[in-house]
């Protein structure tokens, strides 16, 4: 995806992997097993040093779960950059997923959703600004599922898995701005 | 929801799900224990299953679909997904395993086929269905009947891996040769690989399945499973390898490290020390062809 919108791709399985990027992108995967990967191999603190000091990132499903500061259930290794409690598999099992259109907030157009296993926010602090939402069919209440604070993105949904690149544009015109400061 | 229309079991959905479990290990469990020990391993999914395969092999019967109580036991033990086998054209065992919340169903030459003939129409089922295959063909049929995931058969429960090897390898060359052919020739090929002409088309285009593609079938070592990676392949299935072997927690996260790191021989040395004793391994010209449980379902 970024790379049809003309950035360099490297991947980052070791902390040296994260010397010299512009923005970081957490993708989709099952969030203990990539919180247990990054944990064994001190992949955390220079991952949440490098946010903090104002890298640009996204994390999509999974990766908005590793960026949280909490999960309803609790343990679960996390960044805590992104201040908000998300609550895992919050839609059900798979025969539960599915795909919507979703508006987001300032967009012309809706962005097609595509919840697989997907969490949403259940709690999201003061400083978060939230881009769009869903209705929890059960209380009726509506859930950010697309947010951001500062430097951090996080979608519910996986925009990786459609041809709209808006969410990866968004990352990259923030990784373009942050450079020339 | 809002007022705009939102399906299920689309196929950006159901395929959704196996990209997000790419570049990980999808482990054989039979009991809601052996479950938790493969997601406190790093695991990216279970399979549940009445027996592992090498016990299938060595214990003969008719294998089925796992009892239910295991399988709503092993959905209600682990937060990651959970995959579960079915006999192959046994439709109904399909049906009853998606009541029961399993997010992932495996048509698997592993248990004893309920239809010689016909493969289940995966297309009619929400939850997203995995198959095996051992050529470019047999994973263009499975995907033309629904299939949302293909990994290669190799042989199961028996520690070996060559047949997983021989079949990536295959796959592997057959879909480089398609993108290689003209228009012209395509439907010919087609024909040659008995395999739906409008997903020959497409992989002659792409150079790629449209499906991610695990390995299975044999993979016991942490190198196996780096071997498999290096082959080209989305992931791992792992089966009797686990718990065959002396001590399943510490091989089981070894097998997770080396698929992540598959291609960093020094991280692959380290996780492979210590590990007890593998599985015992089984030379494939010692089965006897009818039990070769690749012969299944083609």
């Amino acid at each position: 995806m970024v790379r049809s919108l003309g950035a360099e791709v490297v991947e980052v399985r070791l902390p040296e992997h994260l010397d010299g990027l512009d923005a970081l992108i957490i993708p989709g995967g099952e969030s203990t097993t990539i919180g247990r990967l990054a944990g064994l191999y001190g992949l955390l603190e220079p991952m949440a040093e490098v946010i903090e000091s104002g890298l640009p990132v996204l994390g999509t499903c999974a990766g908005m779960i590793v960026l949280a500061t909490g999960t309803t259930e609790g343990d679960q290794a996390q960044l805590g950059v992104l201040d908000v409690v998300v609550r895992r598999n919050a839609f059900g099992r798979q025969v539960d997923s599915y795909e919507a259109p979703i508006p987001v907030s300032g967009w012309d157009e809706p962005i097609t959703g595509v919840f697989i296993r997907a969490p949403w926010i259940a709690k999201a602090g003061d400083d978060v600004e939230i881009l769009a939402t869903v209705d929890d069919e059960l209380s009726g209440d509506a859930r950010p599922v697309f947010v951001r604070q500062r430097n951090v993105i996080a979608t519910a949904f996986h925009p990786e898995l459609t041809d709209d690149a808006r969410v990866h544009e968004m990352l990259l015109s923030m990784a373009a701005a942050a450079k020339e400061l | 929801m809002t007022d705009t229309p939102s399906t299920h079991g689309t196929d950006r959905v159901k395929r959704g799900l196996a990209e997000m479990l790419k570049g990980g290990v999808i482990m054989d469990v039979v009991t809601a224990d052996q479950a938790r020990i493969a997601e406190e391993a790093g695991a990216v999914a279970v399979m549940s299953l009445e027996r592992v395969p090498a016990d299938i092999r060595a214990t003969g019967g008719v294998a089925r679909m796992a009892d239910p109580q295991k399988v709503t036991e092993i959905v209600a033990a682990v937060s990651i997904p959970v995959m579960a086998k079915a006999r192959i054209g046994h439709f109904v065992e399909a049906q009853v395993l998606q009541t029961l919340g399993v997010d992932y169903i495996d048509e698997s030459e592993v248990l004893t086929p309920a239809d010689e003939e016909h493969h289940i129409d995966k297309w009619a089922f929400t939850v997203p269905f995995v198959c095996g295959a051992r050529d470019l063909g047999e994973a263009l049929r499975r995907i033309g009947e629904g299939a949302a995931m293909i990994r290669t058969k190799g042989e199961p429960g028996t520690g070996n891996v060559v047949e997983a090897v021989r079949h990536m390898r295959q796959m592997t060359s057959e879909i480089r040769t398609l993108t290689t052919l003209g228009d012209d020739e395509l439907m010919s090929q087609a024909r040659d690989l008995r395999a739906p002409f409008d997903l020959v088309k497409e992989v002659a285009s792409t150079g790629r399945l449209p499906v991610v593609n695990f390995a299975a079938g044999g993979i016991a070592t942490p190198a196996d499973a780096a071997l498999m990676m290096q082959l080209g392949c989305d992931g791992i299935f792992v089966g009797s390898g686990i718990f065959k072997s002396g001590d399943p927690a510490v091989r089981a996260r070894a097998i997770v490290e080396a698929t992540t790191h598959y291609s960093d021989a020094d991280a692959i040395a380290k996780v492979s020390h210590d590990l007890g004793e593998p599985m015992v391994g089984i030379n494939i010209d010692t089965i006897p062809p009818e039990e070769r449980m690749q012969e299944r379902g083609l």
